[in-house]
């Protein structure tokens, strides 16, 4: 043992020896490795971020809340066909679930409309107008920069308030604050009475309540759509997550009911859970983990392949060296050790450069895109390069100790 | 007292269909502290005794006696304990590495006989006193003249305080006056009490020495005393 490790001390003194008297070759075999190293971790961190983001914009929805929909969200068991001739959830629908039901911690009706916003010159096409009731707020976390969300009495009265998420307020009033303002959607003027602080991320795209204006449900029957025009989405919060289940199975009871089915009848709505879009997401990211993965494993394999090319014309170029050395007593295992250990060191030195410059570049891309390099991508970078040097090393270094010290002493 | 005894011995190398004799019938013995030549024209078997003699290679028929150890049958990798432990080789061409300097070179041997680090400087800058290169040990062997590197060599050759010292044409690359350098160090050496082996086609060369086999055609065709074996003088220091 003791043996072992002076030999592997001296043959790793011998290596860097070698290395730093071919100091241009060695620099250019790097090159294969630090761009192998560089695209696995930069994928790797990539992934780690797009997931980061995906989790962090999922978990806006709630891991408590319930959606009861016309449409499965992320299902795709029931064809979409059958889901279109469902009847439209309407809000007798909701009014007789919100009686019935015992165990959520709130309910709130919602329904979608898109339309114009106007504040004095300033117009912000295609805005997300959610209609619902002052108890949304109870279903969501949603944090205000100012103000406050509409109440019951605003909520019944179907007054002409706003409540305005951050990216849109930010489009309106890029210089101030718009508590207080009025704004017109589509033709129609209301009153800002809240603005939303930042929640989201850019995963949820329009649902993101940061691209969201809030008015009272009866609003939008009132002014944009009929009342049975288009299905509502009920919202429903579960006191926790434990209890997640229970509201879920009287949900399923409750809507049955109002909705009038028979035994032998399927649902006609759906209960969708953050969990089922997590599920596609994670389905979606699996497949991104493996085609970039593969992708930049050709890229480490190229390189790992130059190592070995290098290798064996280092091997071809310093036969003679090699010789001398065994005919001086350096058995054949110890020359195998010298060549694979000088093989590793390039292989770790490309790899620490490869993960100074994904370290780097995934700060410069973070400016623009989430990304995430933490401590298992240095360990990653180690691992992947050390294996590399040893994997492309092996038959290089095998050639080089079973030279025959007569002919390598003689080779010109 | 003899530390090498070959009887018998042949090299056989397959060469295409046909077998080449490169060694055909080689019995000798070589004493302790003895100084011997080993001479032939080329295709004598010259080379391929100095491979055997020197562990390099293995002969295909007969036996090897190296210090009373039969080294004939042996493995790689005992032979080349052997050669690490037991022969200092001095080449032609000396066979330095040339991106490592003068001390690093001669310490070689010692890495790989496992002595720790510091006793192995001592013993190498020992050998480079020796060889008197006391001034250039951190030298590269492209900062270094011919006869230097020589020494250098040799000074390799001696720091593992070997049985015996083979030397193949060590003059072959030098001019004559740097040679004489070297026969002066290797007869220094011999006097020391070592033991040295020296092939070389040069009658002139080969007279340094106390014996001289001759080969020709892979066998032994005469194994003479030098009567006045020449002993090369030291200059005055320049």
């Amino acid at each position: 043992m003791k043996n072992f490790l002076y030999e592997l001390k001296e043959s790793l003194l011998i290596s860097l020896y070698a290395i730093r008297a071919n100091k241009v070759r060695s620099m250019l075999t790097t090159l294969g490795i630090i761009i192998g190293v560089t695209s696995v971790v930069l994928m790797s961190t990539a992934i780690k971020g797009i997931d980061n983001a995906f989790q962090k914009g999922v978990s806006s929805l709630g891991s408590d809340n319930l959606y009861i929909d016309k449409w499965a969200w992320f299902n795709n068991d029931i064809p979409w066909w059958e889901m279109r001739n469902r009847k439209n959830l309407d809000m007798d629908d909701f009014k007789k679930y919100e009686d019935l039901a015992k165990l959520p911690a709130a309910v709130a009706p919602t329904i979608w409309t898109n339309k114009k916003i106007k504040f004095k010159e300033r117009n912000v096409e295609g805005i997300m107008i959610s209609g619902t009731t002052y108890n949304y707020i109870n279903t969501t976390n949603l944090s205000f920069e100012s103000g406050r969300f509409f109440n019951d009495f605003e909520s019944r009265g179907a007054r002409n308030v706003a409540v305005i998420g951050f990216t849109v307020a930010k489009q309106l009033f890029p210089l101030g604050n718009g508590l207080g303002q009025e704004i017109k959607i589509g033709d129609v003027k209301f009153k800002v009475v809240g603005v939303l602080d930042e929640q989201g991320s850019w995963v949820m795209g329009n649902f993101n309540p940061d691209n969201q204006v809030f008015i009272p449900i009866d609003c939008v029957f009132k002014y944009f759509q009929g009342e049975r025009m288009r299905s509502i989405t009920i919202n429903v919060r579960a006191p926790n997550s434990t209890s997640v289940e229970a509201v879920k199975e009287e949900a399923i009871g409750i809507m049955r009911r109002v909705r009038g089915l028979s035994y032998a009848e399927d649902n006609d709505f759906s209960i969708n859970q953050q969990e089922g879009l997590l599920t596609t997401i994670n389905q979606t990211i699996g497949v991104i983990q493996i085609a970039g993965l593969f992708i930049t494993g050709l890229a480490l394999f190229v390189g790992a392949i130059g190592i070995m090319n290098i290798m064996f014309v280092s091997v071809k170029e310093r036969t003679r060296e090699i010789g001398v050395r065994k005919a001086i007593g350096a058995k054949n295992r110890t020359i195998l050790t010298q060549f694979i250990m000088e093989a590793a060191i390039i292989c770790l030195i490309g790899g620490m450069i490869g993960l100074g410059i994904a370290v780097t570049l995934s700060m410069i891309v973070n400016q623009y895109l989430p990304t995430a390099v933490q401590a298992d991508a240095v360990i990653l970078a180690v691992v992947i390069s050390l294996l590399t040097g040893i994997l492309s090393g092996f038959a290089p270094a095998y050639t080089a100790s079973k030279l025959d010290p007569v002919e390598a002493l003689r080779y010109e | 007292m003899k530390i090498i005894t070959i009887e018998h011995i042949a090299k056989i190398y397959q060469v295409g269909t046909e077998e080449v004799h490169a060694l055909a019938d080689v019995s000798l013995t070589i004493g302790k502290n003895e100084y011997v030549a080993i001479m032939g024209p080329s295709g004598s078997g010259k080379s391929t005794l100095m491979n055997i003699l020197g562990c390099l290679d293995t002969p295909t028929k007969g036996i090897y006696d190296f210090n009373g150890v039969n080294v004939s049958e042996m493995n790689d990798n005992e032979l080349a304990a052997i050669r690490n432990k037991e022969i200092g080789f001095v080449f032609q061409t000396f066979n330095l590495l040339p991106r490592s300097n003068a001390l690093h070179n001669v310490e070689l041997p010692l890495i790989y006989s496992g002595m720790p680090s510091a006793e192995r400087k001592e013993r190498a800058m020992e050998a480079l006193i020796n060889v008197g290169l006391e001034n250039r040990v951190y030298h590269r062997p492209n900062e270094l003249s011919g006869g230097q590197r020589q020494r250098v060599a040799i000074a390799r050759a001696l720091v593992t305080r070997p049985s015996i010292i083979l030397a193949d044409e060590p003059t072959g690359n030098l001019d004559t006056k740097t040679g004489e350098e070297i026969m002066v160090l290797f007869n220094e050496i011999y006097e020391a009490g070592n033991t040295i082996i020296l092939v070389t086609h040069e009658e002139y060369i080969a007279e340094h020495a106390e014996r001289i086999i001759r080969l020709r055609d892979g066998l032994v065709e005469k194994n003479e005393i030098v009567e006045n074996r020449f002993i090369p003088q030291k200059r005055e220091s320049h």
